[in-house]
C-alpha cells in the first residue's frame, strides 16, 4: 500500500523551503501514519532532492501534518534551475511513498 | 459598512495575477458580496512590475487591472460591493489614474477610490542589512536592486474603508491583511484582540488562493475527483462578529467546497502552523476546527495568535543574470539511452566551450526531472533532453538553446521539437525592517 491510498497532500513553498502537508481520508489512520511519517523518513524519501533539516508539526483534528523541507528547492524558486522550480510536484511523490501495510 | 452588521460576505476574484475573469464575473453578480478582493501579486510580481515601470511611468500595475476593472466594477458599483486589490502593483497611483478613467469612460458616478502607497523602500535599504534567505549582507546585491518592497499590514486599508473608499488599490500588503481589513473594519474589532485578528487571517489565508480553497489544485481522479473544474467557482465566505466563517461558493458553479479542499489550503505555504507572522498578528492554525455544515459549505473556527513582531518582511527584487533553456525530445524504443546520449554530448561540448558544470542542469523530462535520483525509476515510451544553465552572460544563455538544437543533425537519432528560451533571471531575498520606519500614505479620487 501506498501513502496515496490513506492520505492526500499540497505543497508550498517559500524561498529555498518546501512545506508538504498529509490529510488522512480517515481519522482512524492518524495514529499509525504518525508512527511510519518521521521527519527521518521523509528526509530519506527525498534523498537527493532535500539537503537540509526536515520538520514536522501535528493537526490532529484535521487529521493533518505539516512537513517542512529546508534546502528543498535548488538554492530557492528565483534561482533554481529545475524544471518545477517551485517544487509543486513534490507532494505527488511523497503520496508514492509504499507503507508497510 | 455600518458596524450594526451582523455578518459580512467576502469574495476572493483572483489568487494570482493572471486568474479567470469569468469566474470573478460570477461571482461578483451571484455572490452578494459586501466586498470583492483581487490578490494578484506572487513573490516576484511586484519587482518584475517595477522593470516595466521602468520602461514606461505609466504601467507598473497588474496587467489585468483594466480586463477586471471593466468587467466588474460596473456589477459591483451597482450592488455597493466594494473592491480591494493589490493590483497597484509596482505603481498604485498610475493603477489609480486607470481606474479613474475606465469609470468615467463607463459613466459610473460617485465612486471613490484610494490607492495605498509607501510600501516600496527600495531608498531605506542599506549594505549593512542581513539577508533572511543567504545570511549575507545587501552589499553583495546591491547595485543589482530593481526595487524593495514591505509587506504592509491592514492599517492603510482600514483608513481607506472608514473615508468610504469603493475601490481601495495598494501595491505590496500580505495577502491575508487584504481579507482582515475589511472584518475589522466591519465589526469594530480591537487592533490588539489578536485571537480575532489570528481567526480573520485564517479567513485571509484561506480565500487569497481563490480556485485553490473550492476544487482547484486538488483533483486526482480515482482518489479525489471533482465535478465542473472547467467551470471552477470562486470562494466566498459569510464572516459573523465572533470571526466564525463559513466557506462557499456561487449555488451551480463547478468545483467544490469540502474539509479536505479546505485543510489542503489551511496548510498551503505555512511552516509552524502555531507561528504564520503577519504585520497584524503572529496568527496560530494549529487548533482550527473545520466543519462540513452543507454541499460546497465548510465553517472554520479556532484561528488564535500572538502579538507581532513589530518588524516588516521587505522583499528585495534583483538581477540575477540570465537563465537559457533548451529542449529537444526522443521517443520509442530506447528513447532513454538517446536522451542519455544526447545529454552526455551536451555535457562535453558546453564544458569544454568554459561553462562550469555547477551552472548548468540536465534532465530527462518524463524521466528524472522533478524527483532526479529519488525517481522510480521505469522505462518511458518518450522522454524529452531539459538542459539549463545560469550565467551573467546573455551569450552563454543563447548558446545552450543553439547546442540543443544541433542535436537535430549532430546528435542521436530521431530528435524532434526542438525549442529555446532566454530569460532574465529577477531574484528575490528579503530583509526585516522596523514597522515604524514604513510610512504608507493614501491618495484619493471621486468621480
Amino acid at each position: 500500500m501506498r501513502l496515496r491510498d490513506l492520505a492526500h497532500s499540497r505543497t508550498g513553498d517559500k524561498g529555498n523551503i518546501s512545506n508538504i502537508s498529509v490529510i488522512v481520508y480517515r481519522k482512524e489512520d492518524y495514529a499509525r501514519l504518525e508512527s511510519i511519517l518521521t521527519p527521518e523518513r521523509i528526509r530519506q524519501h527525498f534523498a537527493g532532492i532535500t539537503h537540509g533539516e526536515v520538520l514536522r508539526f501535528e493537526l490532529p483534528q484535521l487529521g493533518a501534518f505539516n512537513f517542512v523541507l529546508y534546502e528543498a528547492l535548488g538554492g530557492g524558486v528565483t534561482r533554481s534551475l529545475a524544471l518545477d522550480a517551485h517544487g509543486k510536484t513534490l507532494s505527488s511523490h511523497l503520496l508514492d511513498l509504499e507503507l508497510p501495510f | 459598512m455600518s458596524t450594526s452588521k451582523t455578518s459580512i460576505r467576502i469574495g476572493c476574484g483572483a489568487g494570482y495575477s493572471g486568474d479567470r475573469v469569468d469566474a470573478a464575473v460570477e461571482l461578483a453578480t451571484y455572490g452578494k458580496l459586501d466586498y470583492l478582493v483581487f490578490e494578484c501579486l506572487a513573490e516576484r510580481t511586484i519587482a518584475l512590475a517595477q522593470q516595466r515601470r521602468a520602461l514606461d511611468p505609466e504601467q507598473g500595475y497588474d496587467p489585468l487591472l483594466e480586463e477586471r476593472i471593466r468587467a466588474c466594477l460596473p456589477i459591483c458599483a451597482r450592488q455597493g460591493t466594494k473592491i480591494i486589490t493589490n493590483m497597484g502593483a509596482a505603481n498604485p497611483l498610475a493603477a489609480l489614474a486607470k481606474v479613474k478613467a475606465i469609470i468615467n469612460e463607463l459613466g459610473l458616478k460617485d465612486l471613490k477610490l484610494v490607492a495605498i502607497t509607501g510600501d516600496e523602500v527600495t531608498g531605506l535599504i542599506t549594505g549593512d542589512q542581513i539577508l533572511i534567505e543567504s545570511q549575507q549582507g545587501v552589499s553583495l546585491i546591491q547595485d543589482r536592486i530593481i526595487a524593495a518592497n514591505a509587506y504592509l499590514g491592514i492599517q492603510p486599508i482600514l483608513t481607506a474603508l472608514a473615508a468610504g473608499a469603493d475601490v481601495i488599490l495598494t501595491g505590496r500588503v500580505a495577502d491575508p491583511a487584504l481579507f482582515l481589513a475589511p472584518v475589522v473594519h466591519a465589526f469594530g474589532w480591537p487592533l490588539d484582540d489578536y485571537r480575532l485578528l489570528g481567526q480573520g487571517t485564517v479567513l485571509g489565508h484561506l480565500l487569497e488562493c481563490a480556485g485553490q480553497v473550492t476544487g482547484g489544485y486538488y483533483a486526482d481522479p480515482g482518489y479525489k475527483d471533482v465535478t465542473g473544474l472547467e467551470s471552477l467557482g470562486f470562494p466566498l465566505a459569510e464572516v459573523q462578529a465572533d470571526g466564525s466563517f463559513e466557506i462557499s461558493k456561487v449555488e451551480g458553479s463547478g468545483g467544490e467546497v469540502s474539509i479536505g479542499t479546505c485543510t489542503e489550503q489551511l496548510l498551503y505555504e505555512i511552516h509552524d502552523p502555531t507561528r504564520y507572522y503577519t504585520p497584524d498578528v503572529i496568527a496560530d492554525f494549529s487548533q482550527v476546527v473545520l466543519t462540513q455544515t452543507g454541499k460546497d459549505r465548510v465553517t472554520a473556527r479556532g484561528g488564535g495568535g500572538i502579538a507581532p513582531t513589530g518588524m516588516l518582511k521587505v522583499s528585495i527584487g534583483y538581477r540575477e543574470g540570465f537563465l537559457g533553456e533548451g529542449q529537444i525530445s526522443y521517443g520509442g524504443q530506447n528513447a532513454v539511452a538517446r536522451g542519455k546520449l544526447a545529454i552526455e554530448i551536451l555535457q562535453k561540448r558546453l564544458t569544454r566551450s568554459g561553462i562550469p558544470a555547477s551552472d548548468m542542469r540536465f534532465d530527462l523530462i518524463g524521466l528524472n526531472a522533478l524527483y532526479g535520483e529519488a525517481a522510480s525509476g521505469h522505462e518511458p515510451g518518450e522522454v524529452r533532453v531539459r538542459a539549463t544553465v545560469r550565467t551573467n552572460r546573455r551569450e552563454t544563455a543563447i548558446q545552450i538553446g543553439r547546442e540543443v538544437e544541433a542535436l537535430y543533425t549532430n546528435g542521436p537519432a530521431g530528435g524532434g521539437g526542438a525549442y529555446s528560451a532566454v530569460k532574465e533571471i529577477v531574484a528575490i531575498q528579503s530583509v526585516l525592517m522596523s514597522a515604524d520606519r514604513i510610512k504608507p500614505e493614501l491618495h484619493v479620487e471621486k468621480t
